[in-house]
């Protein structure tokens, strides 16, 4: 009905390979944008910036990293928290031993860290496959949480192991109220999403999707196995590594190891299979999907007026939670993302289905 | 069923959003003081999260059939944290901005770390019995923090000349091995820099024995233990990390009298499933336990007598019930000091509360009044010391209840005071804050 593509007519290569190739997409994401940048922050409590949008942003943002390497390329990785932790880390370094470092460049810096000590646990990957290379990526999570917990240096000789960050400023503009940690956060996420999704559609997405699909046929094709699978892990542990660093320095502003631990690594895991694999939009979807469907759970009988203890709430928070997503992936084993796509599938053919 | 699932995803979708955006604000009365409460009862700390959450409810209860404060009716509202810093967080920003805000008790090192930097923007004191930054004490940099009866460095301090004094002197100490087993953990940590200092001072070797969080496996942390074999150990564990040390040092042949437990590891779930294998083992106590006291007998009266208790009643007066009924006391004398000064039956603002906080002067006859003679010593803060009172005691476990109370001791001054003032300095330089001044003090 009104979603159609009769009569958009592509007369040039660029407008046929265009992120949004149907009109009504681009409107909408344009909508969405603005809304994003200029409604909210104007018409959104603080707890919903700091407590749930935010936090949903920089997870989003951590999701969409290991959706590259475990969706894109096939790796599947559970030391999403130790690269996260890297970042964090290495920003906070970076922050508190160079005097004058710009915030910007320390979180970028983070990354890179991040992708070092990516690249570097990728290693492995390129001999073993699938659940043996989980367990090897589980090494990397338990080597970061040692590392950080024991080598005093990392976190600036702190007699506590926890260690904070003050006076956030970007040019000058500091980034302390909930509404600028909001928008500092949607910058990095929607350039880093814009990013992301030209790499995909490029050359090096292809072969990491090659190498996904059939790692022999693709070897055979000319795809250079080690440059594909470690591409990726660099370029996904660069993007959680900067998701890390903003998680502790605009989220929490201070943290200990325990921050990423491998509850957090099997979070963003679920988000990814949850949201979808293989698509930038599910990770945006299944962030939503963890972050705000507990805190929903948990405030749902408050405003329903049933009033049942905290551990109960709790409780049921959890099960729920399980039998949701038990419920999401056995109605479609591709996620969120793929219900989108089949909705606007469906849109498309309104109101004649066949 | 693609189509059915696809309504059932879009149902759900809306009715999330739907209820999200809706305000889920109650409005509350102007007349009522709002006290959030951050607990966790359910994570590996359940068992000691728990008695701790129910002891403040209890008592805002019995507060509330007693005519509230001043007149002034107590709200109060629970959010589960789990213990993990992000859901601390969150729960913060969901209840800070509730009309009659008073206080938090985060329950948490973690948390507390991280809520530190964010009430002075909010103007909400944070009161961390017993627990959180040792150098917040420093009342003249940590503005909104209220460390109250102690921190780790005064618990490390009086365990040590405690175990000085059973060995007949400080001086004996010199040569000796102590072990600290510790929560690796900003909490398990914080007593480590003291006890480094009390062993330059005092000649004891220090060895440091961490076990990973929750603490569910020490198996390698008894191996070192059996292998050095020192003196005393120190446990500075919480949760299920204490039962485990607990049946690890039986299992290792360590003795349990030779164990010293920080106070978060001298209560009942400590030591209920070791029973009378953890006979002898001692650890700190901030307060008193057991029923006798009178307000642990009003509360009984006022509030499970008429079936409003909030756990079970056979819980009441445990080593942790009695603790959250202390914080809970504590916080709501703030209250009323601050009403002495602002206004006698008003609501009262979290900088007003926090005035409170800061002149609080809770002589024993004041105690005795509100029913807690002998649960704990006097204390009275001010504007440089955020503490009150360094004042605690020894118990032990005799294998079916604490008991054996020790002496009173104070923490070292002359140790704690340096340290406090070097960390508290470090704190404000990293965070550019200058202290403040008699005129801020005197607000």
């Amino acid at each position: 009905m009104f979603y159609r593509e009769n009569g958009q007519f592509k007369s040039s290569y660029r407008a046929d390979q265009q992120i949004f190739p149907i009109a009504q997409d681009r409107i909408a994401i344009l909508v969405l944008l603005l809304v994003a940048f200029i409604v909210v922050p104007l018409g959104v409590s603080d707890y919903w910036m700091r407590a749930i949008l935010t936090p949903f942003l920089i997870l989003s943002l951590a999701a969409l990293g290991l959706n590259i390497l475990v969706g894109y390329c096939g790796q599947i990785s559970l030391g999403t928290g130790a690269f996260m932790a890297v970042g964090a880390y290495a920003a906070y370094n970076f922050q508190v031993r160079i005097d004058g470092m710009p915030l910007i460049a320390s979180l970028l810096l983070g990354g890179l860290c991040a992708t070092v000590i990516g690249v570097l646990f990728g290693i492995p990957s390129l001999r073993i496959k699938g659940l043996y290379l989980a367990v090897a990526t589980l090494a990397a999570q338990f080597f970061t949480d040692w590392a950080f917990l024991r080598i005093q240096w990392f976190t600036n000789n702190s007699s506590s192991g926890s260690v904070s960050v003050a006076g956030l400023n970007v040019f000058g503009v500091p980034i302390e109220s909930p509404v600028q940690k909001y928008l500092f956060c949607l910058i990095f996420v929607v350039v880093f999403a814009l990013l992301a999704k030209n790499l995909v559609r490029s050359a090096i997405g292809r072969e990491w999707m090659a190498m996904r699909d059939m790692d022999v046929a693709a070897a055979v094709i000319g795809i250079r196995p080690v440059y594909a699978k470690l591409t990726a892990f660099a370029v996904s542990s660069f993007i959680v590594g900067v998701a890390g660093a903003l998680w502790g320095f605009v989220h929490l502003g201070a943290w200990e190891p325990a921050a990423f631990s491998i509850d957090r690594s099997f979070q963003l895991l679920f988000m990814v299979i949850i949201g979808g694999l293989g698509s930038i939009m599910g990770s945006f979807f299944g962030a939503a999907f963890i972050v705000l469907l507990p805190l929903f759970l948990n405030q749902l009988p408050g405003w329903l007026g049933f009033s049942i203890s905290t551990a109960l709430a709790s409780h049921l928070e959890t099960m729920i939670f399980g039998a949701l997503i038990v419920f999401f992936l056995i109605v479609e084993p591709h996620g969120l993302a793929r219900l989108w796509s089949t909705g606007k599938e469906k849109l498309r053919l309104w109101p004649f289905p066949h | 069923m693609k189509l059915k699932s696809l309504a059932l995803t879009a149902a759900l979708v809306a009715s999330t959003l739907g209820a999200l955006l809706a305000p889920s604000l109650a409005q509350a009365q102007a007349k009522e003081q709002f006290f959030p409460l951050l607990v966790y009862r359910t994570g590996p700390y359940a068992p000691n999260g728990t008695p701790w959450a129910n002891g403040k409810q209890d008592y805002i209860k019995y507060i509330n059939a007693t005519g509230g404060i001043n007149g002034v009716k107590i709200t109060f509202e629970e959010c589960e944290t789990g213990y993990a810093t992000d859901k601390g967080v969150e729960c913060y920003e969901r209840l800070k901005g509730r009309p009659g805000v008073t206080l938090f008790d985060p329950q948490a090192t973690g948390i507390t770390f991280a809520l530190t930097d964010k009430v002075p923007t909010d103007k909400i004191p944070l009161i961390t019995l017993g627990y959180g930054l040792s150098a917040s004490q420093d009342g003249s940099v940590f503005k909104w923090n209220f460390p109250l009866m102690g921190s780790y460095w005064t618990a490390a301090d009086i365990l040590i000349q405690h175990i000085g004094k059973k060995e007949g002197g400080m001086d004996k100490l010199k040569g000796k091995k102590i072990a600290l087993v510790y929560h690796d953990s900003p909490f398990g940590k914080e007593p480590i820099p003291l006890l480094q200092e009390r062993a330059k001072q005092n000649g004891f070797e220090l060895s440091l024995i961490p076990v990973t969080a929750p603490g569910v496996e020490q198996k390698s942390a008894w191996l070192q233990v059996r292998q050095s074999r020192p003196d005393y150990v120190l446990l500075w564990g919480w949760g299920v990390m204490n039962s485990t040390a607990l049946k690890e040092a039986v299992a290792t042949g360590y003795p349990r009298e030779k164990m010293y437990g920080v106070w978060w590891a001298g209560a009942e779930p400590d030591v209920k499933d070791v029973g009378a294998n953890a006979k002898g083992y001692n650890a700190l106590a901030l307060n008193t336990s057991g029923a006798e006291p009178k307000v642990i007998q009003e509360i009984l009266k006022q509030v499970h007598d008429k079936g409003q208790g909030t756990g079970p009643k056979d819980e009441v007066g445990s080593v942790l019930y009695t603790r959250g009924v202390i914080i809970q006391m504590l916080g709501i004398e703030a209250v009323k000091r601050a009403q002495e000064r602002f206004g006698k039956g008003k609501v009262m603002t979290g900088e007003q509360v926090r005035w409170g906080m800061e002149n609080l002067a809770l002589d024993q006859k004041k105690l005795d009044a509100l029913g807690f003679s002998g649960v704990l010593r006097p204390l009275s803060t001010s504007c440089q010391d955020h503490m009150g009172s360094t004042w605690a005691r020894v118990h032990t476990w005799d294998g079916a209840k604490w008991g054996g109370m020790s002496d009173w001791y104070q923490a070292d001054e002359q140790i704690i005071k340096p340290m406090v003032k070097v960390a508290a300095e470090k704190y404000a330089g990293e965070k550019k804050l200058t202290r403040r001044d008699a005129a801020d003090c005197s607000m």
